[in-house]
């Protein structure tokens, strides 16, 4: 019988409309998947009902032969930063602890209408703070992954990691995610799974828990590129309760998806070759570039002057705008209230928050707070805004000579559990190949290349131009269809 | 620049967050860390530079000028937007007093 959890996005969608299995089997499948995995920690809530009842919707609509939607029998992981009507919908945070919102996400209702279900609620690093899912007030997720020879925990990275370790442990063939400075990119990297954040407004924000808004952006996680493509063609799309929603069509993506690369030219950032750097990550970066002049491309040096600057104006420019955004959980709305004894309103205020807020959520809206006070927001916040600028203008200059650009995904390999989090700043570090992009708002993907040494994924990262998800997806593929990458962790949950 | 204790203290009053000794004496070296690494960007020549406003060149749009234009986010939804409020009474939002 066929293993419904080996199965990607498109093979369950195409056996679905082909009716040779129901999309129910294939929902009570993954719903059992999900219920005996535990000790991965992947979901904050499970919704077995809801992935059942999408299903019965499909199969019934297939039955009454009616055309099915893109993402027609696939039960997916929903990350919590989405709001979900009538599922609890938290950021993996306590303040929002309960939260049941009566509407539901642009994102999530374009899957739904596209024909998804959802087998629940995905862990994540609180408020999408962090790199290791170690900051979720739900507890830590395992990766499914070890390393050869040990039994330490390792990270499913971060913030979307309850969505990695879930694809990457076949609970659900896709999940989604959201990117701030690499949360999609990095977690796909160390669980030997493809994710990709698109241009900054391709997706719609509205619903999703802001985290830094002129960052944020939700994209999918599944564990091909084609996947990949399918879904994001379900997320996207103007939406007008987005005011930086972007108004232009949603190309076809996967229809269009074409690995021959004749005639383009891959860049390659000198500014990213780091001193120290990690030798498997440098001879994968390296057989990447192999695999892409295989695949016809031209590969050429660029230069992205400005690199060692992005990751400090990201965390200045990140904080700030959370600093702000998070301003609103004030334990009156919504979410929890902590109102001690005889306490006015300016002390409920505070009490909540502080109880209601994880350390990172803290240490970073203190941060936000300091570099927008009086006296320091221009030497700070708007110097911040000035190298940004910088960080984009060397991305453009080098797309004037090339059509995408390939880098690593991630510094290293999953560490374990507990490892980084007494230095928040060795935390930061990881995001350091990530974060340009996020900062320029530009597509940008990760795709599994091998594994390393001690059995670990490691994944190579393609960026592209604004709007050039295309570019970027094609590029992925050939390195895909190259790197051949099969693997997958062993079961021991 | 570095912070002190009190800064620090004046910076959670800001943003309303209630920090005992113990979580000030954490994170007063936790965030000199930080500053003093976000201090680099001072090396940049910012002089002949714009602030990004926006990452992705966007016209601002207006929707129509009419009440409810979306009635998903227009009013009419008092039960809705008080259903998750920690202390609803009498159709608004409790607090404690405000005035003495």
């Amino acid at each position: 019988m066929t293993d419904f959890t080996q199965m990607g996005l498109k093979a369950i969608r195409d056996g679905v409309a082909a009716g040779d299995f129901t999309a129910r089997e294939v929902a009570e499948v993954h719903n059992d998947a999900v219920a005996t995995a535990a000790e991965l920690n992947a979901f904050i809530v499970t919704t077995p009902d809801h992935a059942l009842a999408a299903a019965d919707a499909v199969d019934a609509a297939r039955a009454a032969g009616e055309e099915l939607g893109p993402m027609a029998g696939v039960p997916i992981g929903m990350k919590d930063l989405f709001a979900t009507k009538g599922v609890q919908s938290t950021a993996a945070s306590h303040i929002l602890e309960g939260f049941v919102p009566p509407y539901e996400s642009t994102v999530s209702q374009k899957l739904w209408d596209a024909g998804a279900g959802m087998l629940g609620k995905l862990n994540m690093d609180q408020f999408a703070m962090g790199s290791s899912n170690e900051t979720s007030y739900f507890g830590n997720v395992a990766s499914p992954w070890k390393k050869q020879g040990s039994n330490a925990t390792l990270t499913p990275g971060g913030s979307s990691g309850g969505s990695s370790a879930a694809v990457a442990a076949r609970l659900c063939p896709a999940a989604t995610g959201t990117d701030t400075g690499g949360s999609i990119r990095q977690p796909a990297a160390i669980t030997g799974i493809t994710g990709i954040k698109p241009t900054y407004g391709r997706c719609s924000r509205w619903g999703i828990v802001a985290f830094a808004s002129s960052l944020d952006q939700a994209g999918p996680m599944a564990r091909s590129v084609e996947d990949c493509a399918i879904m994001l063609g379900a997320m996207a799309g103007f939406d007008p309760k987005d005011s930086t929603s972007i108004d232009a069509p949603v190309p076809d993506w996967a229809g269009l998806l074409d690995a021959d690369l004749a005639g383009k030219t891959v860049g390659i950032p000198r500014e990213y070759r780091m001193d120290g750097m990690d030798a498997e990550i440098d001879a994968s970066w390296e057989q990447g570039k192999q695999w892409l002049r295989d695949a016809g491309a031209n590969v050429v040096d660029v230069s992205l002057p400005h690199t060692k600057y992005a990751l400090p104006a990201y965390y200045i420019i990140a904080p700030a705008e959370a600093s702000s955004n998070l301003a609103r959980y004030d334990g009156v709305r919504y979410g929890l209230r902590d109102l001690p004894e005889g306490a006015g309103l300016q002390d409920m205020y505070a009490a909540t928050r502080s109880a209601g807020f994880g350390d990172e959520v803290k240490r970073r809206i203190l941060i936000g707070t300091y570099v927008l006070s009086a006296g320091f927001y221009d030497a700070y916040y708007t110097q911040a805004q000035k190298v940004r600028t910088l960080v984009q203008k060397d991305f453009m200059d080098a797309f004037e000579q090339c059509d995408v650009i390939l880098a690593p995904t991630t510094p290293n390999a999953a560490f374990a559990l507990g490892e980084m989090t007494d230095d928040p700043l060795a935390m930061y570090l990881n995001d350091v190949f990530s974060v340009p992009a996020s900062l320029a708002g530009l597509p940008a993907m990760s795709v599994p290349a091998t594994l390393n040494k001690d059995g670990l994924p490691l994944g190579l990262q393609i960026v592209g131009r604004p709007m050039d998800e295309q570019g970027v997806l094609n590029a992925g593929l050939a390195i895909e269809q190259r790197a051949g990458f099969t693997a997958q962790p062993e079961k021991w949950w | 620049m570095s912070v002190t204790r009190e800064e620090v203290a004046k910076i959670a009053s800001l943003a309303r967050i209630s920090m005992d000794e113990d979580a000030l004496d954490q994170m007063v070296p936790e965030l000199n860390n930080i500053l003093a690494w976000v201090e680099q960007l001072g090396e940049v020549d910012t002089s002949k530079v714009e602030p990004m406003a926006a990452v992705i060149p966007q016209d601002q749009r207006l929707r129509d000028d009419v009440i409810d234009a979306d009635p998903l986010t227009g009013g009419g939804r008092r039960e809705d937007v008080l259903a998750n409020a920690p202390m609803a009474e009498h159709g608004f939002y409790g607090v404690p007093k405000v005035i003495e």
